[in-house]
């Protein structure tokens, strides 16, 4: 599998959440995903990274488009040195629901693509992987 | 600091999402969307949001939460112009925005805004013209 | 300057002679469809494959996979894909190429000295070898997408979204259902939606068959979508196999009207938007 192209953007406040939702949108834009793919790919995005500033503190997004044989990918990592996840089957699980909470939205973020990684343990930081294949 | 604008229309409020928000211009938009309710005595709320190509959980949460407030206002919110790659990736996150009425576009949204209301003082009618009170 | 091939010395001083004797070698072929491409075009097309040899030549590479040949190959490229089109065979285009050596070899033995004329025919060889290739690989590729794109099409037409009245749509659903297919025809039918402002969308899968868990969940997601968006659905025609599938897979159907005909479908659709069908009274003459 190779990487054709990567990037980075940091992730320190709102305002790198929204930069962070177009440059995942132009990403998506140029491997021609569908459109509904596309939308897919950044509200999942947009949840991860503002996890990553809520949650971890801040930290970064990589950007890397993958050629695996005849498919290709776009890959996303959420990078961050916080906290870390002290139960992971549980954040998975959160739902959202209309009292909100802590939900992370973790388990609607990972319906969103095709491949989800989650490395993560307290006091350990949080990398989070996401493919979505065309 | 950048507000998303509220314009009056009659008893309603015409709110048209334009932009990609961060979280701040979002949470800005539900304080003014609830002094503006107030201070016009709006009895609905139109939130158009056709140009919107994201719609994640916070931005789900805060028009959960517009709609939830103006309710307890007296006003009835209704959003619009969802567009159907938004609504797909919504059901597959899950989210269902319980508390919010949907429409077509904002022409539908004030027809369903208006047959609320009319229902509304349909039935005062009735309890008034109640002999036994 | 390096001292020009012989093939290129050929192909820039007697290009007029070299194309005649081409166009009798390639008309002489019992091989060539005549009904589907016409003389002049043929002659045409010759010339402008001789003159982007000729250009490519000059460059001094014989590297047929490198940029100075790229004129060369899109030439050959658009001549591959119309043919392709037009309902040649692949060999074609390749043979198009192939019967330019006949010809060649004959203008080469008249110029060029015995003791190198090995070597140079070996030389046109190769590289029309390697162009003649060329061609059968982009021939494979245009009818590739041409599949393709009829496999999208076919799936496009194969489920229409029809406008039933004012703000009614209606998907009728025909043939076994995949999940890729069911997922275009969602989307589709959500786009109609917003296309038509309409408040109704009727899914009638009386023309369906089986339906498989992965379908019906698609079926109540496009449902969940619709109502979000605004407009509500209703799901006709459910045959009792399929109602019996759908319990069976524990698929739950909640808050989904269904009826058990379209025309049922139809008549709610109306009234939920405020019509209702009344039979004129008879008129007497």
């Amino acid at each position: 599998m190779q990487i054709r192209k990567g990037d980075q953007r940091p992730l320190r406040n709102e305002e790198d959440v929204v930069y962070a939702r177009q440059a995942v949108r132009s990403w998506a834009v140029e491997m021609a995903f569908s459109l509904v793919d596309q939308t897919k790919l950044v509200t999942a995005a947009s949840e991860l990274a503002r996890n990553t500033v809520v949650y971890g503190g801040g930290g970064v997004l990589h950007l890397e488009q993958l050629e695996d044989g005849a498919r290709r990918g776009l890959r996303l990592v959420f990078d961050d040195q916080g906290p870390g996840i002290a139960d992971i089957e549980r954040a998975l699980q959160d739902g959202y629901t209309s009292g909100g909470g802590l939900g992370l939205g973790l388990g609607g973020a990972r319906r969103l693509v095709n491949d989800f990684q989650i490395e993560s343990a307290p006091g350990q930081g949080t990398r989070i992987t996401v493919v979505k294949w065309k | 600091m950048e507000r998303i604008p509220i314009l009056k229309m009659g008893r309603f409020l015409l709110v048209t999402i334009q932009v990609d928000m961060h979280d701040r211009l979002a949470l800005q938009l539900q304080d003014d969307l609830t002094e503006r309710i107030v201070k016009d005595s709006a009895r609905g709320v139109l939130i158009d949001i056709s140009s919107l190509e994201i719609v994640d959980s916070f931005i789900g949460r805060v028009l959960g939460n517009i709609a939830a407030m103006s309710r307890v206002l007296d006003a009835e919110t209704v959003v619009t112009g969802m567009q159907p790659a938004v609504a797909i990736t919504l059901v597959e996150l899950g989210l269902s925005l319980p508390g919010v009425r949907t429409a077509l576009n904002v022409e539908r949204g004030m027809e369903l805004l208006q047959v609320s209301l009319d229902r509304e003082s349909l039935s005062t009618v009735e309890h008034d013209a109640d002999p036994q009170g | 300057m390096p001292e020009g091939s012989p093939l290129q010395t050929l192909l820039e001083q007697q290009q007029a002679r070299l194309l005649d004797d081409w166009m009798r070698e390639q008309l002489a072929s019992p091989n060539l469809r005549r009904d589907l491409i016409g003389d002049h075009e043929l002659r045409q097309q010759s010339a402008e494959f001789l003159g982007a040899l000729r250009d490519a030549m000059a460059s001094g590479s014989h590297s047929v996979d490198g940029p100075a040949w790229q004129p060369v190959r899109d030439l050959l490229g658009s001549f591959s894909r119309t043919r392709a089109l037009q309902g040649f065979r692949p060999s074609d285009t390749a043979r198009f190429v192939f019967s330019l050596k006949q010809p060649l070899f004959t203008l080469l033995r008249e110029t060029v000295p015995a003791e190198r004329l090995g070597e140079e025919t070996w030389e046109v060889s190769t590289v029309l070898d390697q162009l003649g290739l060329f061609t059968t690989e982009v021939f494979q590729k245009s009818r590739e997408e041409v599949i393709a794109r009829q496999q999208q099409e076919l799936m496009e037409l194969s489920t229409p979204v029809v406008k039933i009245w004012e703000g009614i749509v209606a998907v009728p659903l025909i043939g076994t259902l995949d999940s890729a297919r069911t997922q275009v025809v969602m989307e589709n039918l959500l786009s109609r939606i917003v296309e038509n402002g309409a408040s109704v969308a009727i899914i009638d899968i009386t023309g369906v068959p089986t339906v498989d868990t992965l379908v019906a969940q698609h079926l109540i997601k496009t449902v969940a979508a619709a109502r979000l968006m605004g407009a509500e659905c209703i799901i006709s025609g459910i045959r009792p196999q399929i109602a019996q599938t759908i319990v069976h897979l524990g698929v739950v159907l909640e808050n989904v009207t269904t009826k058990a005909s379209l025309a049922d479908a139809i008549m709610v659709a109306l009234r939920s938007t405020g019509y209702t069908v009344a039979r004129l009274s008879a008129v007497r003459s």
